[in-house]
């Protein structure tokens, strides 16, 4: 039986306030006051699409072993990497290199479920990922900018021990162009909602439905589950009510605490469907964007069985209020911000040492001494405790999973950071090892001498003297 | 089996620039305003130096790599240069090499000189630097202040100290070196400092102020060194002698480790008990009369004198509110003001230090003169709490 088997999600912790975009923008766009209701999700200057993609991928691997992995589907509409396999940052920061086929999917808001529907087709070979993430930029003072949201989600894929099995995909591709962004702009541009919804939704949608309905041998009323992402709330109750499908099986599609997270919601709305999904019920999931994708999956008994995990509640519940706009703004490189001496470093990367480091650097791989036991990071030639020094005697530990607790931080207002004091502090873990680290979606109030501490894979440096190198590593964050 | 440095070596001259924002000069101005000091102050002439160590520590655009910029500015009579870089504690670095070339045998005279023009890179604090290509792909993106800030809240929780005593007694650090600095015309900084300004000033790191952070300055300071015999034999009747050089370098068990626990240096309390032994002092608290110790930051000062086996361990802070360090107190620590008000230009900072000590030992030290001090010891640390150059150097009267 082919299905997932494993489901994981990612939410930034700022929500911005769209009362506070809208207070900012309404001398100029007064029309958007009916939309500065609720929150969406934000990411933090240290995230884009891949570093939020490796958090949902770790929610969904859990204690997996990502090394079993033989497929990893990587979908966005933002990727960090235009040439650069982005599907291989993640696979790296997952220390999986052998025996697995990566790639990138993109160019479309169902990029998201066409990855699904190719991870699932390719689970006979072996266990296989699709991680969805989207970080749309927006215009100032639009819509998009209060409706869109930053998320990821992730699915393991698999025949063994199959939460949700795989009963039926449609998909059809046609070139409607609701919306678009030309390689020569950072935003979407977008048609008119109404021809939207009546050339696109109503004569694209319930036909394919209907299709994998047949497909599927089942009616509409066979669906528990409904999950349709559109920015039209009133469409996917449409939809749902034109297919047979009851209006209570429409699923939520948390635009008041998240917004849409685009590619990457439908899949955050499936795994969020799933955190509650009872055994035997059918979800229907639905990707549009030039096309539509219809997925018809069953939640089984192995559901109930599988460990706990942040999931997409667990994540909007860790959540901070952001009502500093301008801070949105310049996070995501919109405010030419006077950034001041110190942001002028060269931050070349040497790539020939990046590929050498790359499971240091990546993964957080460690050295453990199989003469003393010593767990240290960096791994070394000569262990580091004093009492050893034993030569070429470690073997690689992985550190990303620990939780570490700080020995001594501060806050530090001189070195440039986007969002300053820049917080580190030295972290040690309880097996042994430690390192300075920088902190990240911390406040003050949490960072103490013995706080305990969890590794985020984030962006360190942003390479704009090379056309946007974004450099990643881990980064401690309080638990 | 080795006996050390004690009493090898003599100081027959030395010299220090005016530290401070030195717009007007570059780094050759000020490397020559030391050496002209050093010379006439050492009374012999330059033709008769026979090897000459250079330390600059960042930032190598200000005067350049090698040997060729000190011999060239003080057109040396092409004799043995060698540039040293060792951090914080380059200067010592330098005087270290000439100190073991005297001792050798192999010169009768050579110089140390080191020098550091800070202002010309554009920044208030110091230039930033992210280490080595592969810590720029890992190491926290930290500054100077930020690293060492981290000892106050490894040293509370380690003590048991609370905000308020910590914030207060690394206060009256800086407090005291700003009353040391108002008597010093060559210091950075001459301005004596309320508390209250120093406790109240803007973060820079927490928990350090403003006020608990060293001048960035621009300086040189120089030395000629000789054996005690010749010292003599030109009429030096108060010989001041070196007594112990001592370096400790970080092997990254306090980085890597985990044993260290924040709150000190390993390395100074490794280098400081080797120079005691050095130097046969055997109780330095009641032995040494005098400190320059590294006071990059406030709190580095208060966790150093209890590296120095001077103040009881997790009590430091008590002495340091006691006065026990005030000009006044029983040790005088940075009776020049210390980096904090001298400044410190890095490269020149090791030599500055034991300017103040041999100046304190010849009884030249004008309106902050101690009395009849015989035994000074200067402390120079480099890199960040968890990996470092820690350097001592103890030097006295050679009767001492």
């Amino acid at each position: 039986m082919v299905g997932i088997v494993a489901y994981g999600a990612y939410v930034p912790r700022l929500r911005l306030q769209r009362q506070a975009v809208y207070d900012a923008n309404k001398w100029f766009a007064p029309n958007l006051r009916g939309q500065a209701k609720g929150e969406r999700s934000m990411a933090n200057w240290d995230e884009d699409s891949v570093t939020m993609a490796v958090e949902a991928a770790r929610d969904c691997l859990g204690e997996v072993d990502a090394k079993s992995l033989r497929n990893l589907h990587f979908a966005s509409t933002t990727l960090p990497f235009k040439d650069r396999q982005n599907a291989g940052v993640i696979a790296a920061a997952l220390t999986v290199e052998q025996g697995l086929m990566a790639s990138d999917v993109a160019g479309s808001q169902k990029a998201g479920t066409s990855a699904l529907i190719a991870s699932l087709r390719s689970a006979d070979s072996g266990p296989s990922m699709v991680v969805a993430s989207d970080k749309r930029l927006t215009r100032v003072a639009s819509a998009a900018e209060l409706q869109y949201g930053d998320a990821a989600a992730a699915f393991l894929c698999g025949t063994d021990k199959v939460i949700a099995k795989l009963v039926a995909t449609h998909s059809v591709s046609m070139d409607f162009i609701d919306h678009f962004r030309g390689d020569e702009s950072d935003f979407d541009y977008g048609w008119e909602e109404r021809w939207i919804r009546d050339e696109g939704y109503l004569k694209i949608v319930p036909p394919a439905v209907k299709a994998a309905l047949a497909a599927a041998n089942l009616k509409g009323a066979d669906i528990a589950h409904f999950i349709m992402a559109s920015l039209m709330p009133a469409v996917p109750k449409q939809m749902a009510k034109m297919s047979g499908i009851a209006e209570t099986a429409v699923r939520d599609a948390l635009s008041d605490r998240l917004g849409d997270t685009g590619t990457a919601h439908p899949l955050v709305m499936l795994a969020h469907t799933l955190e509650t999904a009872k055994a035997g019920e059918r979800i229907m999931v639905l990707g549009f964007g030039q096309g539509l994708d219809v997925i018809i999956l069953e939640a089984t008994g192995e559901l109930a069985k599988l460990p706990k995990r942040m999931g997409v509640s667990g994540w909007l519940a860790r959540r901070k209020a952001e009502t500093n706009y301008l801070k949105f703004l310049a996070f995501n490189e919109m405010l030419p911000i006077d950034k001041g001496m110190r942001a002028e470093f060269d931050k070349k990367t040497a790539l020939s040492i990046l590929w050498r480091k790359r499971d240091m650097i990546y993964g957080l791989v460690g050295g453990k001494c199989r003469v003393c036991g010593t767990v240290q990071f960096p791994k070394s030639q000569v262990c580091v405790n004093p009492n050893c020094h034993a030569v070429d005697s470690q073997d690689d530990y992985r550190m990303s999973g620990l939780e570490a607790s700080v020995m001594s931080f501060t806050a530090d207002s001189l070195t440039y950071s986007p969002d300053p004091p820049a917080w580190y502090g030295m972290i040690t873990f309880p097996e042994g090892g430690r390192f300075m680290a920088d902190f990240t979606d911390c406040d003050k109030e949490q960072v103490k001498v013995g706080a305990k501490m969890r590794m985020t894979f984030r962006i360190r440096d942003n390479d704009q003297m090379r056309g946007g190198f974004k450099r990643y590593f881990w980064k401690a964050t309080p638990v | 089996m080795a006996k050390g440095i004690r009493d090898k070596v003599a100081i027959l001259g030395m010299g220090c620039s005016k530290f401070g924002e030195r717009w007007e000069s570059g780094a050759e101005e000020l490397m020559l305003e030391a050496f002209k000091e050093a010379l006439a102050d050492a009374g012999v002439d330059k033709k008769q130096l026979q090897a000459a160590w250079f330390s600059t520590a960042i930032d190598e655009v200000h005067v350049g790599k090698s040997g060729i910029p000190l011999s060239m500015t003080l057109r040396l009579d092409n004799i043995p240069v060698t540039h040293v870089e060792n951090m914080c504690a380059s200067g010592t670095e330098a005087f270290r090499g000439a100190v073991y070339a005297v001792a050798s045998g192999a010169v009768d005279f050579a110089l140390a000189l080191g020098v550091e023009k800070l202002k010309d890179t554009g920044y208030g604090g110091l230039p930033g630097g992210r280490g080595a290509p592969l810590q720029q792909l890992w190491n926290a993106n930290g500054t100077a202040p930020g690293n060492f800030a981290q000892l106050a809240s490894a040293y509370q929780a380690a003590h048991g100290v609370g905000y308020d005593d910590i914030k207060k007694a690394i206060g009256h650090v800086s407090w005291k070196s700003h009353q040391n600095g108002a008597k010093n015309a060559k210091a950075h900084l001459q301005k004596a400092v309320e508390m209250d300004t120093i406790l109240n000033a803007p973060m820079i790191a927490a928990p350090l102020g403003l006020f608990d952070c060293c001048g960035v300055s621009d300086g040189a300071a120089a030395a000629i060194v000789t054996t005690p015999e010749i010292a003599k034999s030109l009429g030096r009747h108060d010989v001041i002698s070196v007594k112990a050089l001592q370096l400790s370098v970080s092997n990254g068990s306090e980085s890597g480790f985990n044993s260290w626990d924040g709150s000190y240096f390993h390395t100074t309390r490794i280098a400081s008990k080797k120079a005691y032994e050095e130097a046969g002092i055997k109780n330095p608290r009641e032995e040494v009369s005098m400190f320059e110790v590294h006071d990059c930051f406030s709190v580095t000062e208060l966790v150093t004198m209890e590296d120095l086996h001077i103040s009881e361990t997790g009590k430091g802070w008590k002495d340091v509110l006691d006065g026990f360090y005030d000009a006044d107190g029983k040790i005088p620590c940075q009776i020049d003001g210390g980096l904090k008000c001298f400044g410190h230009p890095i490269g020149a900072s090791g030599l500055r230090m034991l300017y103040e000590m041999y100046l304190q030992l010849q009884g030249k030290a004008g309106p902050r003169q101690l009395k009849d001090p015989r035994i000074g010891m200067t402390h120079n640390l480099g890199g960040s709490p968890r990996e470092n150059v820690a350097s001592v150097s103890i030097i006295g009267r050679l009767d001492a």
